[in-house]
């Protein structure tokens, strides 16, 4: 068993949440495929990949190529040396392996540093910074506005949007192969990355760097929405959890703020102030709990819809 | 082979250095053995002993990835496999197969009769045995190292990973890094000073160099790893913070030291693997390799500029673009000496008229696969792309195509090429095939789809995956492919042991080979060789006749040296003759250090330092017993 106090109690939920994941699997998105980016970043990093491609197709076919027509030449015989000087041979191994391949490599550099150099600075002023904490085995997300959530990152479509990458324990690694290259969040630093979509859309992310027991169900997702929808929502998330209404839901309260549940968790505006876990303030807003494990609700999976919230307290 | 006439001058010869070589039977000399070959021996075998547990964690890992949410393994258990199964192939595996190899054939190809520190050479390999039991042995108490064979701080400190997992992972690395550090040293020692007369730099045989160039990169990686895990032993034992960003200390310190060790790594498992398909080609293709001078410059040039390029590994990190570019620059430029060979391979291979036997169809699939290997390598000197494939499954392609490419098929082809010269009989030619197809195959369809699911964003790592993502059919062809492999190497492991004791006999130089290991008799005699050979070309075999009878006569320049158990030692540069050896007779004395270094490092692992000290003192009783003088003379 690894990881901090209370990894334990962690690892029990995500052990039953993961039987119950494979009933719910039936839903969930496409990949988060680099070769269907959705930002000028990640295209960037497309064409880099198809430049690359093409060269590296282009070098394997011509050394199949030498191999094919070497196999197809009669066999010697098991007891002849040819010891004849080839005029080509040395003069052959230079300009291949040496001019050819030099230039070539020489090239893709020089396409390589400038694609670098793109890719450090963002479109435009960032126009919002959120911070990422990674923690072992979720995301913690804050807003400047005081609006915390957990593994699932809104942000406005179209603009640049800065992300600072602390860590709570270990090495992880930001990735959302569709935004963006990945960054690792490395402790004693805060790394930073830019991120801008083009789309309204979900993105999924995924802890890229490996940190320990559960780091295969490290997911989360990137919303980009509609400037005004995120406004909205960013001011509806710092508010304080809702006084609950209906007698079902009293009970809810009472049964969370009565059990253990509140060591580890916050919700704002009542007694639970609990570090180690998520903040679970506005738990029913989100589309997937468990760190991008299951959808919150069955019929999440039947809808497509990027910006459909649902407003209610915990 | 023309038969030795009764009475002949070589039989007298044979039988004198019989007497001065030969090792009994028995227990005894088998602890005490410091003959070369025996030891290539046990760390060829101790090496596939150790290939088949990585195979078979891999296999397990396969079947778990087969497709999504599986539960054939939990995550602990597949962690540790991932961790054991990197750490296996790594230092159990191809290090030791290919340290194997170069223990039997150094000496035979320089004309040598063992090798420098015959006795270090012994320790090697007791070392490596002790080590790798050790490391394995947490898998007895359950808790093999979980953290990877990177094994990243701040995960495996103290506090995340509490157990005593990585105390194995640690300790076992330093204790092996004992064992790699003697190798290197014997063979840069052997290389330089052992070579028979006339042996000049340039007619040193291409694989020499390659363990050459291996050797020198052991030499100056190894200490980085050391110190990495000394470090990481002091922070996990007595609290110190070295890597404790909270304390002042510094992850990626760890991080620096174990790519300068790693990436080196990376090449000291290519190089021997490179030098294995310049040995092969020549001999099946029946001419010698076109740019010899280029191949050699290539291997010494890759081992230099191998150290350039670390940083590599850590592109996300979040160092700064100007180091990153730097870096980028050295890791194009490494690829160049690399592109030098393989376009030497293809200009020897199309000038040549190829035999297309088990060993060069085993050089053939190594070079495409190299190939793909190489190419996807350049392909992460671009940073940007890096930094959006790094840590998926595209690097998993990308390192099995390097290092199953440069390692496991060299290695097999060098089992169908060398193997006749090490048992006396050949393997099965058509087995031979079977298991190359198989491989061949199973390799390509286990790792290629890994790339796409690199690009479809699949991280490494992970026990298991979502549905749904697109991910499964790639999976499940890659554990398809994985079986097909194994049954493949299996094949071949069959064939060897089949062939050992029932194959045709082989003769002492089947392929007609063009060094001097053919000069040797099938298996080769304690002694290597009745006369060692003056040597006049690059390729004696096919341009001294003399050599053809097993034992070139003095006056030709062959030297019996039947005056004791002795060997040639000659100038650096020129080979020219410049002492008789005494080499040291076999001694149990590697075989106990190696067990007082084991009982070492348990108490360490166990932290109960009385036993500690006492191994240590146990240890130096040892040495002083190793070195002991007998009454000797050291002619020089
Ligand atoms: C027999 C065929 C092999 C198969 C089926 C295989 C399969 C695998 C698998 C499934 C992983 C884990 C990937 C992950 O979870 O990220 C892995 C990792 C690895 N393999 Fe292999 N492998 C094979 C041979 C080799 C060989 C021959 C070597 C080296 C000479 C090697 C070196 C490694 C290394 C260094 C890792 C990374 C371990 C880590 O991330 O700590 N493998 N392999």
């Amino acid at each position: 068993m690894k990881g901090p106090v209370g990894a334990g109690w962690c690892d029990s939920t995500r052990a039953a949440l993961a039987a119950l994941a494979l009933t719910l699997s039936a839903c969930g998105g496409d990949a988060p495929s680099l070769l269907e980016p959705a930002s000028e970043a990640a295209r960037l990093v497309e064409r880099l990949w198809w430049l690359l491609f093409w060269i590296s197709a282009v070098v394997v076919v011509v050394v199949a190529g030498f191999i094919a027509a070497a196999t197809l030449r009669p066999p010697a015989a098991a007891e002849e040396v040819d010891r004849r000087m080839v005029p080509w041979g040395e003069p052959f191994v230079v300009v291949a392996g040496l001019v050819v391949s030099g230039l070539v490599l020489a090239g893709t550099f020089v396409v390589s540093v400038i694609d670098l150099n793109a890719l450090g600075s963002p479109p435009g002023e960032p126009q919002l910074e959120i911070e990422v904490v990674a923690r072992t085995w979720w995301w913690e997300v804050r807003y400047p506005n005081g609006a915390v959530t957990a593994n699932e990152i809104h942000v406005p479509v179209g603009v640049p949007v800065e992300v600072a990458l602390p860590t709570g324990d270990v090495i992880h690694s930001f990735w959302v192969p569709q935004l963006q290259v990945k960054k690792d969040h490395v402790p004693g630093v805060v790394n930073r990355l830019w991120l801008q979509a083009d789309e309204p859309g979900r993105y999924r992310g995924q802890c890229a760097e490996y940190c320990g027991l559960q780091h295969a169900n490290m997911v989360f997702y990137v919303v980009a929405d509609p400037p005004d929808d995120f406004q909205a929502w960013v001011i509806e998330q710092a508010a304080r959890a809702a006084e609950p209404t209906g007698p079902g839901a009293q009970r809810g309260r009472d049964v969370f703020l009565g059990s253990s549940c509140v060591s580890c968790h916050t919700i704002r505006g009542t007694p639970a102030r609990g570090e180690l876990g998520p903040d679970l303030t506005h738990l029913a807003s989100r589309e997937k709990i468990a760190a991008g494990l299951f959808p919150l609700l069955a019929r999440t999976c039947a809808t497509s819809s990027t910006t459909r919230r649902t407003t209610s307290s915990a | 082979m023309t038969a030795i006439p009764e009475g002949d001058w070589r039989a007298e010869v044979k039988e004198r250095l019989e007497a001065i070589w030969g090792e009994a039977p028995g227990l005894g000399s088998w602890i005490a053995t410091a003959d070369h070959k025996r030891i290539g021996m046990r760390y060829l075998y101790t090496a596939m002993a150790f290939f088949a547990l990585g195979g078979l964690q891999a296999l397990l890992m396969r079947t778990q990835l087969a497709d999504a949410r599986l539960e054939l393994l939990d995550p602990e258990t597949y962690n540790q496999l991932f961790s054991m199964h990197g750490i296996t192939m790594m230092f159990l595996f191809a290090m030791p197969a290919l340290s194997g190899f170069g223990n039997y054939f150094v000496p035979l190809m320089i004309g040598a009769r063992d090798m420098a520190f015959p006795r270090l050479n012994a320790f090697g390999y007791w070392t490596l045995l002790a080590a790798g039991i050790f490391l394995y042995s947490s898998f007895l108490v359950g808790n093999a190292p979980n953290d990877g064979w990177f094994n990243y701080v701040p995960l495996a400190n103290r506090e995340f990973t509490p157990g005593i997992n990585i105390d194995f992972y640690v300790l076992g690395l330093i204790f092996l890094g004992i064992s790699s550090t003697g190798g290197a040293i014997n063979f840069i020692v052997t290389i330089l000073k052992l070579r028979a007369p006339g042996m000049t730099l340039i007619r040193i045989p291409i694989f020499v160099w390659g363990e050459l160039a291996m050797a020198l990169q052991i030499i100056f990686a190894l200490p980085a790893l050391s110190l990495a895990a000394v470090l990481l032993f002091l922070d996990r034992t007595f609290g110190f913070n070295f890597y404790d960003a909270a304390a002042g200390g510094d992850p990626l310190l760890w991080q620096h030291l174990f790519w300068i060790f790693g990436h080196p790594e990376v090449y000291i498992v290519a190089l021997p693997g490179f030098g294995i398909a310049s040995a092969i080609i020549p001999t099946w293709v029946r001419r010698p390799m076109i740019g010899y001078t280029y191949i050699v410059i290539g291997e010494l040039a890759v081992a230099l500029v191998g150290f350039g390029v670390w940083v590599h590994h850590m592109f996300a990190v979040g160092l700064p673009n100007i180091t990153y570019s730097f870096i980028a620059l050295a890791s194009f430029m490494v690829a160049i000496p690399s592109a030098i060979q393989v376009f030497a391979w293809l200009a020897t291979l199309v000038a040549g008229r190829p035999r297309l036997a088990t060993p060069l169809l085993f050089v053939l699939g190594f070079i495409i696969i190299f190939v793909v290997g190489g190419v996807t390598g350049v392909m992460f000197a671009s940073v940007p792309f890096d930094q959006a494939t790094t840590d998926s499954y595209f690097v998993v392609a990308h390192l099995h195509y390097v290092l199953v490419g440069s390692a496991v098929f060299p290695i097999f082809g060098a089992l169908y090429h060398w193997g006749p010269k090490m048992t006396g009989r050949l393997l099965d030619a058509r087995l031979g095939k079977v298991s190359f197809w198989l491989m061949f195959v199973g390799f390509n369809v286990a790792f290629f789809p890994q790339h796409t699911l690199g690009l479809l964003g699949m991280p490494r790592r992970v026990y298991t995956y979502e549905a749904g993502l697109g991910w499964e059919s790639h999976n499940l062809a890659s554990t398809i492919g994985a079986y097909l492999l194994g049954l493949g190497i299996l094949v071949t492991l069959v064939n060897w042991y089949w062939s050992k004791a029932r194959g045709v006999p082989a003769g002492d130089d089947p392929w007609l080979g063009e060094t001097l290991e053919w000069y040797s008799t099938s298996p080769p005699a304690h002694y290597n060789f009745t006369t060692i050979p003056t040597v006049r070309a690059r390729e004696p075999m096919w341009d001294q006749l003399e050599l053809r009878g097993g034992a070139q006569p003095p006056e030709e320049g062959g030297r019996t040296l039947t005056g004791g158990h002795l060997t040639l030692s000659t100038s650096l540069l020129d080979g020219r003759p410049q002492a008789v050896v005494h080499m040291p007779q076999a001694s149990p004395w590697p075989f106990i250090l190696s067990l007082t270094l084991m009982a070492f490092f348990y108490a360490l692992l166990l932290q109960v330092w009385v036993v500690a000290v006492v191994a240590v003192l146990a240890s130096a009783a040892a040495v002083a017993g190793w070195f002991w003088p007998r009454g000797q003379t050291q002619e020089t």
